[in-house]
């Protein structure tokens, strides 16, 4: 059967999700994104010129591609609201990733104003996806409030210092009924790979991809590496010891004494 | 407590001394540390981090491109008025100066805007001479009813105003703020700046977090480097940017180094900034404060801001002109005497050819009024 990650109603291949900030060009955007083979693509509404003549950014978007608006720039729920719903109206469809940050020094969200915004947004019927610090409770409300996906962070925007909220994360692929989705942070395949041998359902990545040399052969290596995460954690991956198991149990004698 | 209040606190230092004696091993510490210690700028600025540019460099560069990627955003400035009732002793507009002032008629501002809006701008900064007669608040209120049909995002440089005058600014349209101390030596202000209400210190320098707390969304500090010893300079409004940021963490906070540069005024006592200086101006920032927007304006030359862009800028203006009307009305021959010259002419187009070439997509568009 094929394995296929179900969010707001959709069935998608990829478990590659990119963002597309940050690439020298959107050309090499656009190869970028089909070197990923990703299936959804955020992008900033406040970056969106659908006026300009040859830079409007959706142009280079594969039409395949679910297109996700998001809200960096919100200050709140309020201002996230308001971009959600300008990005309907500018024909951006109705996925959003709500972001919502008031600490432009770290760009770490607020969470308790995500929440706000999923809990208008999903009423309105939007596929909301919100990123988030890795918090058990606001993503059970999250996910409680409508929720599609909840998306926590691995470590903050651009650091690429790879999965340093792992323990957390951990719980919520545990506990958390929606699909579970690393956004921010990642810094190489490798750590996209982790995120999925731990049985994340999906990762997001932009800055580790956009500002690299050869940003198309770094999405081929980031598409690459989500798909063996994936399978080694469908193939039930063994749990990893530092010791070798001995071949002369310590507890052995309760079998001799059942013999 | 206000940014005033800190920059009290600074006041006595020996900032000669303390340049001087900084150690090659201090400076290599606070290029490998990333804290955010008064004493790591001060490392950074100094005369012994010279010898340490292409490793700050190195990582400048590195900051950068994990901040903000390989993007420039393009912005291109517009002046309403060239009133201005201050004696400042580097500036064209200089109330003494005698010439012809204007004051743009909405007609004559839709004009402007519609020009600057067809090169493809979408991120406008309004500038006005300091006459809250000839360029009042109202008078921009009714400027920005114009300006909103045309532009995503409006930042105004204009005289220090009143935390409730910037909310009402906010609530007409502007969402930046860019306004420059031009000295944090108060002794050189009140010299430099001769008479007129530009000389109120104080009001001035708390006028960046009245800004912050109306509801701006980015607040832009800027020193005139030429007037005063640079490194102190940039040390103090380093200082009022971290303030900034980590008291308004909703408010993007952004640094401009413009340098004095020819003007019809008559300061004859600048001091030297060479472009070696500036380069150490540039990457000292970006390690201290790596979320620092950075502004290069046509002040400089179009080979020297193109050499410095990898270094940490963030933000340039095109297609600029520093009269009144400049764009559609003012014939170059007409007596209205620009602020300052620009030492970079490019249009728009060129300008995003030059960054299209350099490897760096030319954002036109990264607000929208919402």
């Amino acid at each position: 059967m094929e394995d296929l990650l179900h969010i707001g109603g959709r069935s998608i291949k990829s478990r590659l999700l990119i963002g597309t900030g940050k690439f020298s060009s959107y050309p090499l955007m656009r190869k970028a994104l089909e070197a990923a083979q990703s299936d959804i693509v955020t992008v900033a509404l406040r970056r969106v010129d659908a006026g300009a003549k040859t830079d409007n950014i959706l142009e280079y978007i594969p039409k395949s591609c679910i297109l996700m608006a998001n809200t960096s720039g919100a200050r709140n729920a309020d201002e996230a609201v308001r971009i959600a719903r300008l990005a309907k109206a500018s024909g951006a469809g109705n996925w959003i990733k709500i972001e919502v940050v008031q600490d432009n020094k770290y760009l770490l969200p607020d969470n308790l104003e995500t929440l706000k915004a999923v809990e208008i947004l999903a009423q309105e019927g939007f596929i909301v996806l919100p990123y988030m610090s890795p918090d058990l409770s606001m993503a059970k409300r999250m996910a409680d409030a409508g929720a599609a996906a909840v998306m926590p962070l691995g470590s903050p925007i651009g650091s690429n210092r790879g999965m340093k909220t792992r323990e957390l994360v951990e719980i919520l692929v545990r506990e958390i009924k929606v699909p579970v989705i690393v956004d921010a942070g990642l810094g190489s395949p490798s750590d996209a790979c982790e995120c999925m041998e731990m049985g994340c359902a999906a990762v997001l990545v932009n800055t580790a991809i956009a500002i690299v040399r050869d940003p198309v052969a770094m999405a081929r290596a980031f598409r690459e590496a989500v798909s063996a995460g994936r399978t080694a954690y469908l193939a039930g991956l063994a749990s990893s010891g530092s010791e070798a198991s001995a071949s002369s149990p310590l507890t052995g004698f309760l079998r001799n004494e059942t013999r | 407590m206000s940014y005033s209040d800190i920059l009290l606190k600074y006041k006595d230092l020996p900032f000669e001394k303390i340049f001087h004696e900084l150690s090659p091993q201090e400076v290599e510490r606070s290029i490998a540390s990333g804290t955010q210690e008064p004493e790591r700028l001060l490392a950074l600025l100094s005369p012994t981090a010279e010898g340490f540019l292409e490793s700050m460099a190195q990582k400048a560069h590195a900051l950068t491109l994990q901040h903000f990627g390989r993007t420039i955003q393009l912005y291109t400035p517009m002046y309403l008025s060239n009133f201005c009732e201050n004696e400042c002793a580097y500036c064209g507009f200089n109330a003494r100066n005698k010439m012809p002032r204007r004051t743009l008629t909405l007609e004559e501002v839709e004009k402007e805007a519609a020009f600057i809006a067809s090169t493809g701008i979408e991120h406008l900064l309004i500038l006005t001479g300091d006459s809250r007669t000839k360029s009042s608040p109202a008078y921009i209120k009714e400027c920005l009813s114009v300006l909103k049909k045309y532009f995503s995002s409006i930042s105004a440089e204009i005289y220090a105003l009143s935390e409730e005058e910037y909310a009402d600014l906010v609530r007409s349209g502007i969402d930046g703020l860019t306004l420059y101390q031009e000295t944090y030596d108060e002794a050189v202000y009140e010299r430099v700046h001769r008479s007129g209400p530009k000389k109120d210190f104080i009001f001035r320098l708390d006028a960046p977090e009245r800004a912050a707390r109306s509801g701006m969304r980015n607040v832009n500090v800027g020193v005139l480097l030429g007037l005063s010893d640079w490194r102190k300079e940039v040390f103090l409004m380093g200082l009022h940017a971290q303030y900034l940021q980590d008291h308004f963490g909703d408010v993007e906070t952004g640094a401009s180094l413009p340098r004095l540069r020819p003007h019809a005024g008559d300061f004859k006592e600048m001091t030297e900034v060479s472009n070696a200086n500036i380069a150490q101006i540039i990457v000292a920032l970006r390690l201290f404060l790596p979320r620092l927007g950075i502004a290069l304006s046509t002040r400089e030359s179009a080979g020297l801001r193109e050499d410095l862009l990898p270094l940490g800028i963030t933000r340039m203006s095109a297609g600029s002109t520093t009269r009144v009307g400049g764009h559609t009305i003012a014939s170059p021959e007409e007596e209205n005497a620009p602020q300052f010259e620009i030492a970079d002419p490019r249009d728009v187009d060129a300008m995003k050819a030059m960054l299209v070439a350099k490897g760096y997509q030319p954002v036109l568009k990264d607000w929208m009024q919402i």
